[in-house]
């Protein structure tokens, strides 16, 4: 007869690889002063072109770069370089998601005292995302008007997991009728609170918006680093 | 889907602390799994059985206790359980409550170890 199984108390978290590290690289932003935003979104929600429109705006005043993730291909940190910023691109192969040890490889030979601000584009994926923190200060999720305004209900997690919302490609909402009020209310429903910002990277509006939010969160971030230090 | 890597970690995570404590394998695995954790259920059991292949989990259960949202409502300052994961609003008194306790959990509660 086989003996009796022991049990055994355990309480460790399954990603406790990933929060550790996720930990460990929030630190170094913090220590470097530099402020770390991550976009998710679904593929096709504009990141890459909201991503070149902020790099090119922010690049003549502020030292920024930016990681991409994504599953196979180059192409988006070719766009992306077109900005001038530095770009380093994340090739997942097979994983849909990023994780914070593929965030720490990639920022190798990088000094983060000389970067104000750090972008981080998740690969395309409403549900894998979210599992995962990156060490990020603030995660951005995409909301474009062309999906739909139920999005935040059919992947609530993904909201929840973010910081703030952000409705893009804004000069197509007349033509795809967005009910701009259905999509505010379904994101409020998933994360009562959440910060929206509406814009559109091809025509910029709202852009302004959105960088003085940067800059605000920036400040914020550097003058905590200079309290620490 | 990104079950299969979280079941590969759930195997780690067994692994080392079967090793620790000098057992040859592991019978059962307990996890606890909340709704804002980003992991479905099912997927994670269909790939559980996959990532224990030749490892010494394999022929082990996955035991998963599905845990609920549960908020801090700033109205009733009182934890309270939410009336769904698309409207989380304190299931007693409605007001809209941000302030998450539980419900985010993909946690290795304990193991049954083979002796």
């Amino acid at each position: 007869m086989n003996p009796e199984p022991r049990l055994v108390e355990v309480r460790k978290n399954v990603l406790k690889q990933n929060d550790i590290l996720a930990r460990a690289l929030r630190e170094r932003f913090r220590e470097a002063g530099v402020l770390a935003i991550s976009l998710v979104s679904s593929p096709g929600s504009g990141k890459t072109a909201f991503l070149e429109k902020t790099l090119t705006l922010l690049h003549t005043r502020y030292k920024v770069a930016a990681l991409v993730g994504d599953l196979a291909t180059e192409n988006d940190a070719a766009r992306l370089a077109r900005s001038q910023a530095p770009v380093k691109q994340i090739i997942t192969g097979t994983v849909c998601h990023l994780e914070a040890a593929m965030v720490q490889n990639a920022l190798d030979g990088w000094n983060l005292r000389d970067l104000d601000f750090l972008f981080i584009e998740n690969v395309g994926n409403l549900v894998c995302p979210s599992s995962y923190d990156l060490g990020e200060d603030l995660r951005f999720v995409l909301l474009s008007v062309t999906e739909g305004e139920d999005k935040p209900l059919k992947y609530p997690t993904i909201f929840n997991s973010a910081d703030v919302a952000v409705i893009t490609k804004s000069d197509l909402a007349a033509a795809v009728e967005f009910d701009e009020a259905a999509a505010k209310r379904n994101i409020q429903a998933v994360r009562p609170g959440m910060q929206i910002l509406k814009l559109s990277a091809k025509t910029g509006k709202g852009m302004d918006e959105f960088l003085e939010f940067l800059e605000k969160h920036r400040l914020r971030a550097r003058s905590a680093a200079a309290i620490r230090t | 889907m990104h079950e299969l890597s979280i079941a590969m970690s759930i195997v780690d995570l067994a692994c080392e602390e079967a090793e620790s404590h000098g057992a040859p394998g592991v019978d059962v695995v307990y996890l606890k799994l909340g709704p804002l954790s980003g992991v479905v259920k099912e997927a994670l059991l269909f790939s559980y059985e996959i990532a224990c292949q030749q490892t010494p989990l394999e022929g082990s259960k996955l035991l998963i206790e599905e845990v609920p949202i549960v908020v801090n409502c700033p109205a009733c300052r009182e934890r309270r359980s939410v009336q769904s994961i698309q409207s989380l609003c304190c299931a007693e008194c409605g007001t809209p409550t941000p302030e998450i306790l539980e419900g985010r959990e993909l946690m290795v509660t304990a193991l049954e170890l083979r002796q």
